[in-house]
């Protein structure tokens, strides 16, 4: 069981104030992604959960447990952080039994599960190494280890990808997201990167200045995003925003048409505009499009699609994916 | 043409490196020299460098006068004693200042260095009518307290810096993985600082070693340590130049010894925090 509840819960340092009093509700099995631009305390929040810092104000129950003033160990919550932790001086096998040693846990079950989890992560001819002669990658995967023998109520990570590199991020992803599958274990995941909580996330979280902007599915928040920040920050590329005319026209302060949305023609449509620079992907085009206004638009299109600098063309949004905003941001 | 003038750059600052290095060693080195020599040429005019009758005299009749080894024994108890107490405590000290720092943590560390830049003779006076009310004078169980006090600041210091290397996301770690308070500071903290602590107890247990006011005020017979070992050749009877010299030998041996072999460790401890 993994359900965790916080009601309430505000973090203040100092005079400063973190997390203004938020209530989030997180389900047994769910994997929960906490996502938001840097310093929108995502991190705060997520050591709140863990124990690491204390609240101001509020409770966090853990299971139906008041855990608000337990110490992170009384939690069984376990922790996966950003730049991995691991105790350089201790071997692998040392470094995934130490949660196991410290809860005094016979030595024939943590043999057991150290097997058991070197193998699930591709770690059995590691487990004599010591942390620094490891990779990037396998030092993760050490990381989970060291997470999954405890058998938690539910995971924590903090950005637990950002020090790998493009390429080893998506083979972890995946990794995390099948551990997801295969555990049904509650999972709490903090990261900037919207992809990553679109692509592993069951219920995403997005948070600004500590606020919560909107609790969702992906697809949700893809789709009806609240407000402006939402609909800003999750889909890659950006959504563009658009005021003036073509947003009265619709009866809004401003509207908001994601690039994929926009179709091009040669001929005629909705604003006229010139090609600025054009990104060729192979499977799609990411157009720069200047419009008379002086106003950038982001298109993307089809990757075949043969367009030059500086030539003219015209864009159709595609009317019912249109989100229409009022002056407040707020979704209308 | 560049490169000729570093050369002789280099060449000039390798002699002076060793011009200064000689300049601080000459006083030891003559030292040395002088226990070797009779009384007559340790005060010869002019003094005798290398050719003279060497003699391994003055080291018996110091042997025969007084017992170097309850000396020796003396000195390795005060200075590991007080260095090992005073890293016991120093640890946790270092462990809240450097991990849970509060607002006046700066100026604790300060105000505990700054007890180090009061003359020690200041406090004498109170200190020895202390030991006095306490039964603790010439015992070494006063001796091991009193520079474990006096050297605390610095082990405090030293381990405060060694301790602010280490990321804190380590410790928290050990927290999430149930470790307690002790057992985070003996399993994580603890061996993965061993070489800063190891610095700090060399440097520390010299600085015992070489302690020569209080362990000379404080002691009598029992207790002395090898500094009350030399002074006591510079006395009552007319200065003996090289038994002085020979005795003053004897009791740096063991330190220098110890230096020599543990010289990589106490740089990098003198160092550390400078250059990272």
């Amino acid at each position: 069981m993994g359900s965790i509840q916080l009601k309430q819960v505000q973090k203040k340092f100092g005079d400063v104030e973190v997390i203004p009093p938020l209530d989030l509700e997180i389900n047994d099995g769910e994997f929960v992604v906490f996502v938001g631009p840097s310093g929108c305390g995502k991190s705060t929040l997520l050591r709140l959960i863990a124990g690491l810092e204390d609240t101001t104000s509020g409770h966090i129950e853990i299971d139906g447990q008041d855990a608000t003033s337990l110490p992170p160990a009384k939690r069984g919550l376990a922790m996966v952080f950003q730049s991995y932790a691991l105790y350089p001086h201790m071997t692998v096998r040392k470094n995934i039994a130490f949660p196991m040693r410290m809860a005094k846990m016979s030595q024939e079950e943590q043999d057991k599960r150290i097997e058991a989890a070197a193998k699930a992560l591709n770690l059995t001819d590691y487990l004599e190494r010591r942390p620094g002669q490891l990779s990037g990658g396998q030092r993760q995967r050490v990381a989970i280890g060291r997470a999954i023998v405890r058998e938690p109520a539910a995971f924590l990570f903090d950005e637990p990808l950002s020090n790998l590199d493009a390429a080893l991020r998506v083979g972890m992803r995946m990794e995390i997201s099948e551990l997801h599958k295969k555990l049904e274990t509650t999972m709490i995941y903090v990261t900037h990167d919207q992809v990553e909580a679109m692509t592993m996330a069951d219920k995403i979280v997005v948070l600004h200045d500590g606020y919560i902007e909107q609790v969702g599915s992906p697809l949700e928040l893809y789709e009806h995003p609240r407000n402006k920040f939402v609909a800003g920050f999750i889909g890659s590329p950006k959504m563009n925003f658009i005021e003036g005319a073509s947003a009265s026209n619709r009866n809004a302060h401003s509207i908001g048409i994601r690039p994929e949305h926009i179709t091009v023609s040669d001929a005629e449509g909705e604003w006229e505009g010139v090609v600025g620079v054009s990104e060729h992907l192979g499977s799609d085009t990411f157009l720069h499009v200047k419009l008379a206004d002086g106003s950038m638009i982001n298109v993307r299109a089809s990757g075949d699609l043969d367009i030059k600098y500086g030539e003219k063309i015209y864009l159709n949004p595609i009317e019912e994916r249109i989100h229409r905003f009022d002056a407040n941001g707020l979704t209308m | 043409m560049a490169r000729a003038v570093t050369n002789n750059r280099k060449a000039l600052n390798t002699a002076i490196a060793w011009a200064v290095g000689l300049l601080i060693f000459f006083p030891i080195l003559w030292t040395i020299l002088t226990s070797f020599k009779t009384e007559a040429q340790a005060i010869s005019d002019p003094p005798v460098f290398l050719f003279f009758d060497w003699t391994l005299e003055n080291y018996s009749v110091v042997q025969e006068r007084s017992n170097y080894m309850r000396f020796l024994w003396n000195s390795v108890i005060i200075a590991v004693g007080s260095t090992i107490l005073g890293v016991i405590i120093a640890v946790p000290a270092a462990w809240s200042m450097a991990f849970v720092p509060s607002k006046r943590t700066k100026d604790i560390l300060l105000w505990m260095l700054s007890t180090k830049m009061l003359p020690a003779v200041g406090v004498l006076y109170p200190i020895y009518l202390l030991f006095i009310q306490l039964g603790l004078l010439d015992s070494r169980f006063g001796l091991v307290m009193v520079l474990m006090l006096i050297n605390l600041p610095i082990i405090v210091w030293m381990l405060y810096t060694y301790f602010k290397e280490i990321p804190g996301e380590i410790l928290e770690a050990a927290r999430m993985d149930g470790a307690s308070l002790k057992e985070e500071i003996m399993y994580v903290l603890t061996p993965m600082a061993i070489p800063g602590i190891a610095s700090t107890v060399l440097l520390n247990i010299i600085l015992a070693w070489n302690e020569a006011f209080w362990t000379l005020n404080l002691t009598a017979a029992n207790a002395a340590p090898l500094t009350a070992f030399i002074a006591s050749y510079s006395s009552p009877e007319g200065l003996f130049y090289a038994k002085l010299s020979a005795a003053s030998t004897m009791a740096i041996a063991p330190i220098l010894i110890l230096g020599w072999f543990s010289q990589k460790q106490l740089v990098r401890g003198l160092t550390f925090g400078a250059v990272k």
